[in-house]
This record gives C-alpha cells, sequence and structure tokens, in this order.
C-alpha cells in the first residue's frame, strides 16, 4: 500500500475513534510525536518526586509522612507506566532515561521551582497535581491505545493528590494567623507557575493543530487552563485564600472567569533551563542514577548466575 | 553516566488477575533482571491499591502477535459463519427454556 493511502487509512480510523495499537502503521512524525510527549510526561513524573522529596523527612505528622511518601511512590509508578507506554513505540528505556539525564529532554517547567515551606506541599497537591489532571482526564481520550490506557490508571490515583493537597491547605488556612500567611504565601508562589503548566497559549503553541487532527490532544491549552480557573476560583474561596490575580473576575456573559496576563518571558526562560532549580533537579536525577548503577549490575549478574545453576 | 555500556534489564509484561475466578489481564511492562524482581516489582507498581491476586510475568520478547496488516484476511473466516450465533436458530412461540 503506498504511504498515502496509509495515511488516509490511519486518519479514517483516527476521526472513527478508533485507537491506534503499537504494531498498526503510523506517520513517523505521529510516532515522533508521541515518543516526545509521553516521554517528556514521564519525565514530568518523575522529576516531579524531587521537590516533595524534599520535605519527607520533615512532615509535620507522622499522618503527613506517610500519605506524602505514597503520593510520591504513586508519581515513581505514573513515571513507569508512561515510559512503559513510550516503549511500544520502539524506543528503549536506556535512550529515554539518557535523554533526561544528558538535559536533551525536557520535563514540566514547575518542577523546577524550590519548595520552600510546608504550605508547598499543599499548594502542590491542589494546584500542581489539580492542573495535571485537567490533562490527564483528557488523555485517557487519546488516539494512542498504550498512553490512553496509562492514562486510565493514572488519574484513577490522582485525585488523593489533589485531596490530600487541599487538605493541608483548609488545616493551614483555618490555623493561626501565621499558618494562614503560610498557605497564602505558597498560593502565592504556584498559581502563575501552576497556569503555565497548560503550556503556551493557543496561537503560540507550535504543535497543536496537528495534535488535536491526530486525536493525541483533545482540547486546546487555552480551553483546559479556562476550565481549571473556573473550578478553582470557588476552592481558593472556601480556604479564605486571594488568588494573586488583580484582573480576576467573573463574567456573566461567557460564564467563565477573566484573569490576568501570564508571564510568558518567565516560562520561556524557566524552560530554556534558568529556572530556580533546574541544575539542581538535573544533578539529583544524575547522581541517583550515577548512585545506583552498582545495583543494577549487580542484580543483572546474579540473575545470570541464578539462571546458569539452574541449567547446570 | 550513560547506560549504554551496562546490560540493561530485560522487558517484561505485566499480567493481573484483578479477583479469583477472573482473567489475567495486560497492565503493562517493567524491566527487571530476573522473573522474581518482575513480579516483585510489578506488584509494587500495579497494585498498590489492591488491584490484584495473581501476577504473571513474562518475557516480551516471548510474545508472539498476529499482525495488524493482515487482520482483515486472517479473521475474516469468521465473518460469514453466523450459524455460529444462536440467534440463527429462531425458536416457536411457547418452546421454553433453550
Ligand atoms: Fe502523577
Ligand atoms: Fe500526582
Amino acid at each position: 500500500m503506498s504511504a498515502n493511502k496509509e495515511e488516509t487509512l490511519f486518519q479514517q480510523k483516527v476521526d472513527a475513534e478508533q485507537k491506534i495499537e503499537p504494531k498498526d502503521w503510523m506517520p513517523d512524525a505521529y510516532r515522533r510525536t508521541l515518543v516526545r510527549q509521553i516521554s517528556q510526561h514521564a519525565h514530568s513524573e518523575v522529576v516531579g518526586m524531587l521537590p516533595e522529596g524534599n520535605w519527607i523527612t520533615r512532615a509535620p505528622s507522622l499522618r503527613r509522612k506517610t500519605v506524602l511518601l505514597a503520593k510520591v511512590q504513586d508519581e515513581a509508578g505514573h513515571g513507569l507506566y508512561l515510559y512503559s507506554a513510550a516503549e511500544t513505540l520502539g524506543v528503549g528505556r536506556d535512550e529515554l532515561v539518557d535523554q533526561l539525564l544528558t538535559g536533551k529532554a525536557k520535563y514540566s517547567s514547575i518542577f523546577n521551582y524550590p519548595t520552600i515551606t510546608w504550605a508547598d506541599m499543599g499548594a502542590i497537591g491542589w494546584l500542581v497535581d489539580g492542573a495535571a489532571i485537567m490533562n490527564q482526564v483528557m488523555l485517557c481520550r487519546t488516539s494512542y491505545g498504550p498512553y490512553a490506557r496509562a492514562m486510565v490508571r493514572i488519574c484513577k490515583e490522582e485525585s488523593f493528590h489533589q485531596r490530600q493537597g487541599y487538605e493541608i491547605m483548609l488545616v493551614l488556612s483555618r490555623g493561626t494567623p501565621e499558618q494562614k500567611a503560610m498557605a497564602q504565601d505558597a498560593l502565592d508562589r504556584w498559581w502563575w507557575p501552576s497556569l503555565m503548566m497548560f503550556g503556551p497559549s493557543d496561537k503560540d503553541s507550535t504543535h497543536s493543530a496537528q495534535s488535536m487532527k491526530w486525536k493525541i490532544k483533545r482540547q486546546s491549552n487555552d480551553e483546559l487552563r479556562q476550565t481549571f480557573i473556573d473550578r478553582t476560583v470557588s476552592q481558593a474561596e472556601f480556604l479564605g485564600l486571594k488568588i494573586p490575580d488583580d484582573k480576576l473576575k467573573w463574567n456573566e456573559e461567557t460564564q467563565h472567569y477573566d484573569w490576568g496576563e501570564i508571564d510568558w518571558t518567565e516560562f520561556f526562560d524557566v524552560i530554556k533551563g534558568n529556572g530556580p532549580c533546574n541544575r539542581e533537579r538535573l544533578a539529583a536525577k544524575q547522581k541517583a542514577h550515577a548512585d545506583g548503577a552498582w545495583v543494577r549490575e549487580a542484580a543483572m549478574a546474579y540473575a545470570e548466575k541464578k539462571a546458569k545453576r539452574q541449567a547446570a | 553516566m550513560s547506560s549504554t555500556n551496562e546490560k540493561d534489564w530485560p522487558l517484561w509484561e505485566i499480567f493481573i488477575q484483578s479477583k479469583r475466578g477472573l482473567d489475567h489481564k495486560h497492565v503493562g511492562s517493567l524491566h527487571a533482571a530476573d522473573a522474581q524482581m518482575a513480579i516483585e516489582n510489578a506488584r509494587d507498581v500495579y497494585t498498590r491499591r489492591n488491584e490484584g491476586n495473581s501476577i504473571w510475568a513474562v518475557l516480551a520478547e516471548n510474545i508472539h502477535a498476529s499482525r495488524p496488516e493482515d487482520q482483515g484476511a486472517f479473521f475474516d473466516p469468521a465473518d460469514d459463519k453466523v450459524y455460529r450465533h444462536p440467534t440463527f436458530y429462531p425458536m416457536p412461540e411457547g418452546v421454553k427454556y433453550i
């Protein structure tokens, strides 16, 4: 069959809401886009463990420590589900990990911000996981089968992440004035970076149109961002905290909130590697990988020895 | 830092039975040095919330699959055999329990 005919059949399948499976014919660019997107997503889950891992030893109670540990462990699992989905497209895990460790691959910029107070654990669960959920719920319907299935698994686990974060914010905002101020400060610092998580505005987004046609994405960055804002405002009000945006205002006509302007220079600067923690995050991953090398080698040597003994 | 000179752990496909009596279902894959590690790691990543009661790990290279490009020709012997379905046999009114 000619590539043109294949491509038409492929698009028909996508339009008919049939999932694309690993061994199906697919355009090279579809495959490349998926490998890039899924592996970036996997890296984000894994690097995302670092800012929260920072507070595991200092969680204020045993309950909070247990919960935070469970959440961070979930994120490791999410990374695994996604690497596993990416590998169905013909890339090796070692290749993907190399791309992360050499700084060639990107991950979500949000994880390049520091977690300086306990309230950041609340803000991250509530806002960062909340924003991720918006995106991930959409991706449960993405056209590539293994990616969609990984997302369904992830979404089932995410809602606890957001709730435990909101609960932290709730306790702090009902606490002493200092605790409430700490919660407000965390909201102030995480609000705008959370909005940036949805990616560039539709008019500046390079891959969006093609990804929508292939049904990799089902909603645009701006649509998802607006829904997130619409849902989050009342949650902030319930906490008695103020979202740091003077232009935020309900619009009766559009039935949405109007809001201010994202600082896109900051966004692109962090992507380029100049965020507060880019270097630290990468160094932590490189160190963990290097420190684990002997474990990987020993496990392999042991498995080989065992197999030989069994064969004898 | 590059892992290219290390021998990579092989890839295992993981199947989980969620409850006794049900079939094992494919859930994803993972890398592990041997079968035992594959099963233990599968427990940690795929059954953190009691999703499973039994785990199968199969080396990915041992799975053979039909080819999607011959899907039509491969499965069409089943297309014209309506008599394999009970609806092919209308039963007269009054016949019960069949
Ligand atoms: Fe996650
Ligand atoms: Fe999460």
